[in-house]
């Protein structure tokens, strides 16, 4: 029986404009939002697990009324329950600061693995798993393309950019998911059905006993000061081949020195 | 003048260029000190500033992810008070910074490019939303800890006293329990790191799936080779050298994208490039808009027309 809890996030949309609020925070009001695609990635790796042997996927999202969306879609893809903490105090929260509170979130779950998808398509940092690792006090092997659940084992293969490591690890775990790990499935009909039945539990701040000080924008231990469109790019050369475009592509370069 | 630590990234020992560039920011801001898991060229640190260079030589460090890393530099930290510690923006740097935040209680910055010191006060910028906007900010707790992207500023020699300290640190047991059973290095391609690279050339779903002339180009310039989600779906170009959202960023001097549209996925890993070209048969394709330079034509023949100009330049 592996009980693996799901930490996704749910995320504005990659396609739109995105823009800051009055409070130097990410603007989630203006665009739609939807579970991260990453993440999805994360949910398929749990289901499988799950479905190889036995055991129960639990997802886990911290954020405003809508990021229950991404919790719904990750029932439909057929975790079995799942947890949403949501509190006005967590707006503006941190990679740190989150962490703190999934953390908490994930300690009052019953839990053997702790997935996440490789990163968030907003933030993008990647360094909530291993900050929730860190305070859990568990491992982290992140950024993996192939994980074998055998027993108490856990096998895990990372394909980094120099090198092809495989790890191994038992007792409970951190596991980030890369988008190598294989498609992530499309909920069915039955399974959009069948989540609307699953309990979706809701927590605040006090229920994981996390205090409002040490969350959100007021208390992060960075500020940004300033933040400012980058200027237009001013329009560009552009040229139609006509037997000649590799030669004055070369010219261009070399007008910048690069050649 | 207050020591500041920067992480340094040595594989086979070979100090790597954004190491450089991090040791020639930490003079803004102070006394560098290099610190080094493992074995590092010494003479190269000392040749570009560092005035110390903390080393820590145990199988640890390789045999455990980063666990053990980011403990003896957090306690190091600890010790040494610094005014930043510097790390480079690769996964593993953000991961090793990111927990050395979490244990000493200091704020954490990302993917920096740029790093300013006035007085006590370090400022950074980055670039965020696709590149969309500039964004300068602050630690408000402990030191700051700052990952910096590659290519952020231009490595400077300069002499530093270079003391090597061999140091060793307390790792507790939570720290190795998920093992390295192996680890098997990939066949060097002989072009630069594509996350390091000054020029990149890539290649999309215009390749049509070969890409002899985007790697022709690339060579002659001496240029990383970078691949669009598209291209690296279709299993055309191994996924490690996928450019965008889901794969690498990357900030080069020039870069140049070859049969790819500029879907926005793409574009979030490319547009802080300082110059930008592109060739596409399609003259509405959305790369059009971000390019200094564009040519609309098949990359099947601007592209040999191209090397082949190259290598006549350089004689």
């Amino acid at each position: 029986m592996t009980k693996i809890v799901v930490a996704v996030k749910y995320v504005p949309d990659a396609t739109a404009d995105r823009n800051f609020s009055a409070d130097n925070t990410v603007d989630r009001e203006g665009v739609d939002g939807l579970l991260s695609e990453l993440d999805e990635y994360a949910v398929e790796q749990a289901l499988q697990v799950v479905e190889a042997g036995d055991g129960e996927v639990t997802v886990l999202t911290v954020g405003p009324e809508d990021a229950a969306d991404a919790v719904r879609k990750a029932l439909q893809m057929g975790a079995d329950a799942g947890v949403h903490v949501q509190d006005d105090a967590i707006h503006g929260s941190d990679a740190f600061a989150t962490s703190l509170i999934l953390a908490k979130a994930i300690e009052k779950l019953e839990y053997d693995l702790v997935f996440f998808g490789m990163a968030s398509t907003d933030g993008g940092l990647g360094v909530v798993p291993t900050l929730v690792a860190e305070r859990l006090g568990l491992p982290a092997v992140t950024f993996a393309s192939e994980i074998t659940v055998d027993g108490d084992t856990v096998k895990i293969r990372r394909d980094g950019d120099v090198a092809t490591q495989e790890i191994e690890a038992s007792g409970k775990l951190v596991v980030s998911v890369t988008d190598q790990t294989g498609e992530a499935r499309y909920p069915s009909f039955k399974g959009i059905m069948a989540a609307k039945k699953k309990p979706v539990e809701e927590w605040t701040l006090e229920d994981i006993g996390v205090d409002a000080s040490s969350v959100g924008l007021d208390n992060a231990w960075t500020k940004v000061e300033s933040y400012e469109p980058r200027p237009p790019r001013t329009a560009g050369e552009i040229v139609t081949d006509e037997g000649d475009g590799g030669a004055k592509l070369v010219e261009f370069l070399a007008a910048k020195k690069f050649v | 003048m207050t020591e500041v630590l920067v992480l340094i990234d040595a594989p086979d020992g070979k100090v790597t260029k954004p190491s450089l560039e991090l040791l020639t920011i930490a003079r803004r801001i102070g006394e560098p000190s290099a610190v080094v898991f493992g074995a590092a060229d010494t003479d190269t640190l000392k040749q570009y500033g560092a005035e110390k260079i903390y080393t820590y030589d145990d199988s640890v460090y390789a045999d455990f992810l980063v666990g053990p890393k980011a403990e003896a530099l957090a306690q190091l930290v600890s010790e040494t008070s610094p005014a930043a510690v510097l790390v480079g923006a690769s996964t593993e740097g953000k991961e090793i910074s990111a927990r050395v935040a979490l244990k000493t209680e200091s704020g954490w910055i990302s993917d920096a490019v740029d790093v300013q010191a006035d007085g006590d006060t370090v400022t950074t910028t980055q670039s965020v939303f696709a590149g969309n906007f500039t964004v300068k900010s602050q630690v408000t707790k402990g030191a700051p800890i700052i990952t910096v992207k590659p290519n952020s500023t231009t490595p400077e020699a300069a002499d530093g006293a270079g003391t090597v300290e061999a140091k060793t640190a307390e790792i507790s047991d939570a720290a190795k329990t998920a093992k390295v059973t192996s680890t098997k290095v990939k066949e060097a391609s002989g072009r630069p790191e594509l996350t390091e690279a000054a020029i990149v050339v890539s290649g999309g779903r215009g390749t049509g799936g070969d890409f002899t002339e985007v790697e022709a180009f690339a060579d002659s310039l001496g240029a990383a080779v970078g691949a669009s989600r598209a291209a690296v779906d279709s299993g055309w170009y191994p996924h490690s050298f996928q450019v965008g959202q889901t794969g690498k960023t990357v900030s080069p001097q020039l870069y140049v994208a070859n049969g790819i549209s500029g879907a926005i996925q793409h574009r979030a890993g490319m547009q802080t490039s300082k110059t930008i070209i592109a060739i596409n048969k399609d003259d509405e394709a959305p790369i059009f808009e971000l390019v200094d330079f564009g040519v609309v034509g098949d990359l099947k023949a601007v592209l040999p027309q191209a090397t082949d100009e190259v290598k006549k330049r350089k004689g």
